[in-house]
């Protein structure tokens, strides 16, 4: 039997599917499975395990009954989600101009500036803002030793779960937009300006527009990373807002309730992925860079 | 520094012939970390010239024009456009517009949108760009329904024809351009030469073109300028340059060429080999070193019944044909190849040794 299947090519795969064979069970394994166990769990029965075994929608009723205030909590991630793009967009525009534009041969350093802190722990990063922030920390006893009253209150609140959100993200919206601008080549800027365009024009009629592709991936990126964002809210917001992730650990952890975890997080994903795809289908790629 | 400025723009319009040029370039120069791209060059470019500036790559053709299209400042002395002074001013300001090489079209517009792009500039109504994109496209033959093709989807001489199109809606007074024809297949570049030349004689526009390529430049130039290490060796008319070149550099440019090494002896000439060189009575040149330059054509089979001024004696290694004439590769008995040019009528029928040679009229004398 073994032998037989050496030598006849019984199972007739192309060469190509074979070569991406090891990916596609890592595929699968990897990723589809828990995506498939999620998804199970969220039709499972209230507060139990028996995944697979029941087909309830109760945890779906529960969620969207008018008296549970789990909405919140995704009003609270998108609204901070698209408030983090938003600033983002606009902050790291600058940055990623100058590092292919002026900066020099410095944008290299610049770069790794900004790559460093990616090589430290997201949370560790949190507490040493929280450190800074804290009454009696850096920044209030700073301002304290040098006579002033102290600083503002700023711990705790929504606004500096968003501050630490643009903090964390702009590497993933500042890659990409970097690369974005990288891509204008600069005989269509001269051009422009050849033929009378001013600073202003050149830059809304060529270099957004060919930036573009660079621009929506990092908006994208930073999305949905800023959607599904825990860490901000719990250190430095000091849970004065909940966003949704947060009731989904609180589900599968202390509540022990994985079909309602399980279920909220299906939403999630839906809402995030119907609006990434949403903007995916205005990114045409290969419009944009002309290939069609 | 402004006192300088200003008695060499006197001096140069104290030298400038009516009718006055509409690009004067007084000593211009271009350094870039320490070297000299463009190293001093003056040029007077007339009302409704074609000049073309050829050279080989790195001459400093492409910065020399980046310079007049407002793209990069000299480092050292004047450009003055119509008499002003046009040094600093930025490209968007200046009435002048530049073919690039890459044609620069935006690629997320649609053709028409590209040549309405000058037009949306200066705020003009959009009926009235469309009417005029529409009569630019009619100018440079383009089809009425590529108003709204995506430029991408064009083919290389169209978005040749569009890139005219954008320039000459920008109606500059001066047009640059920077080998815009050199990407594409022979046959097309041959008919849009033609083209070029047709809408230049049409618009009556200055054209400053700039190529590596000879040919190019003779089919289409009032006057041609070789540029060398960042300086114009020679300018002239066409037919100045191709029968009276400057020096040997600008003689071996414009395409092959024979070149015999000669010294000066007892008020004559002589070549390596001692014998003594036939040169025209009116050849003038310093110095003791000189170089004989004869064109293929101009070479010729030497027999007992037709003779030349000048001989030597070789072997013929290669034979090719052009069509109607065929060249020859003669490799003369002291190692020198030459090439030798004839009608397919005037073949070569023997084999081995030949004598070839050329008229001293038909020869030119270039010093060093």
């Amino acid at each position: 039997m073994a032998d037989n299947s050496l030598s006849a090519p019984a199972p007739k795969l192309s060469p190509g599917l074979r070569a991406s064979l090891p990916v596609l069970v890592l595929l699968v394994a990897g990723f589809l499975a828990p995506l498939v166990t999620v998804a199970a769990y969220a039709f499972a029965t209230p507060k139990s395990f028996d995944v697979f075994r029941s087909f309830t929608l109760q945890n779906f009723a529960s969620i969207f009954d008018p008296s549970n205030s789990v909405w919140t909590s995704f009003v609270w991630a998108l609204a901070l989600a698209f408030a983090c793009v938003a600033i983002l967009l606009v902050v790291c525009y600058p940055i990623a101009f100058g590092l292919n534009k002026v900066f020099g041969k410095w944008s290299g350093l610049v770069s790794v500036l900004f790559v460093f802190p990616l090589f430290v722990s997201e949370n560790v990063r949190l507490y040493g803002w929280v450190l800074f922030f804290i009454k009696n920390g850096v920044l209030d006893g700073a301002l304290k030793w040098l006579g002033f009253s102290g600083g503002p209150e700023l711990l705790y609140t929504p606004g500096i779960t968003l501050f630490g959100m643009v903090y964390v993200y702009l590497p993933f919206m500042l890659f990409p937009m970097t690369l974005g601008i990288a891509m204008i080549p600069r005989d269509l800027v001269d051009a422009a300006s050849d033929l009378g365009a001013g600073r202003f024009m050149i830059w809304r009629e060529v270099e957004l527009p060919l930036a573009m592709p660079g621009i929506l991936i990092g908006a994208l990126l930073t999305f949905v990373l800023a959607a599904g964002a825990v860490a901000e809210a719990k250190i430095l917001g000091g849970q004065s807002v909940i966003t949704i992730t947060q009731d989904i650990e609180v589900a599968f952890t202390y509540a022990q309730n994985w079909p309602m975890g399980s279920a909220l997080a299906l939403i999630l994903v839906l809402i995030v992925s119907g609006l990434a795809l949403s903007a995916m289908a205005r990114l045409d790629l290969d419009k944009i860079l002309g290939k069609r | 520094m402004s006192s300088v400025a200003a008695s060499a723009l006197s001096d140069s319009s104290a030298v400038s012939k009516t009718p006055r040029p509409v690009l004067q370039l007084v000593d211009v120069r271009k350094v870039f970390d320490g070297f000299a791209a463009v190293d001093g060059i003056s040029l007077d470019i007339e009302e409704g010239e074609f000049v073309t500036i050829v050279g080989p790559s790195g001459s400093g053709k492409t910065t020399l024009l980046r310079m007049l299209a407002g793209l990069e400042s000299p480092s050292e002395g004047y450009i003055t456009l119509r008499g002003e002074l046009i040094n600093d001013v930025p490209s968007n300001r200046r009435p002048t517009c530049l073919v690039f090489q890459s044609l620069a079209l935006f690629p997320h517009m649609t053709v028409g949108d590209n040549i309405e792009f000058p037009l949306r500039v200066r705020k003009m109504a959009p009926e009235e760009r469309r009417k005029r994109a529409l009569e630019l496209m009619a100018k440079v033959r383009l089809p009425e329904d590529y108003y709204s093709k995506n430029v991408m989807l064009c083919s290389g001489g169209e978005k040749q024809r569009v890139a005219l199109a954008r320039a000459f809606a920008y109606d500059p007074d001066v047009l640059f351009f920077d080998e815009p024809l050199s990407a594409l297949d022979y046959k097309l570049k041959k008919l849009l030469e033609k083209e070029l030349k047709d809408l230049h004689r049409e618009s009556g526009k200055t054209f400053v073109y700039i190529t590596h390529s000879l040919e190019e430049a003779m089919v289409m130039s009032d006057r041609i300028g070789v540029m060398r290490a960042g300086k114009v060796v020679q300018i002239g008319t066409p037919e100045q340059i191709y029968s009276t070149p400057a020096d040997r550099f600008v003689a071996e440019f414009f395409g092959e060429v024979n070149v015999v090494p000669i010294r000066r002896a007892d008020g004559g000439w002589l070549r390596r080999d001692g014998k003594p060189v036939a040169v025209a009575p009116d050849v003038s040149i310093d110095g003791d070193e000189a170089s004989v330059v004869i064109r293929p054509e101009y070479m010729r089979f030497v027999t007992e019944e037709a003779g030349a001024d000048n001989t030597l004696t070789g072997t013929i290694f290669n034979e090719y044909s052009l069509g109607s004439r065929l060249q020859y590769q003669v490799r003369s008995r002291t190692g020198r190849t030459f090439l030798i040019e004839v009608p397919r009528a005037a073949a070569w029928k023997g084999n081995g040794e030949v004598t070839i040679g050329w008229d001293a009229g038909n020869a030119i004398v270039v010093g060093g």
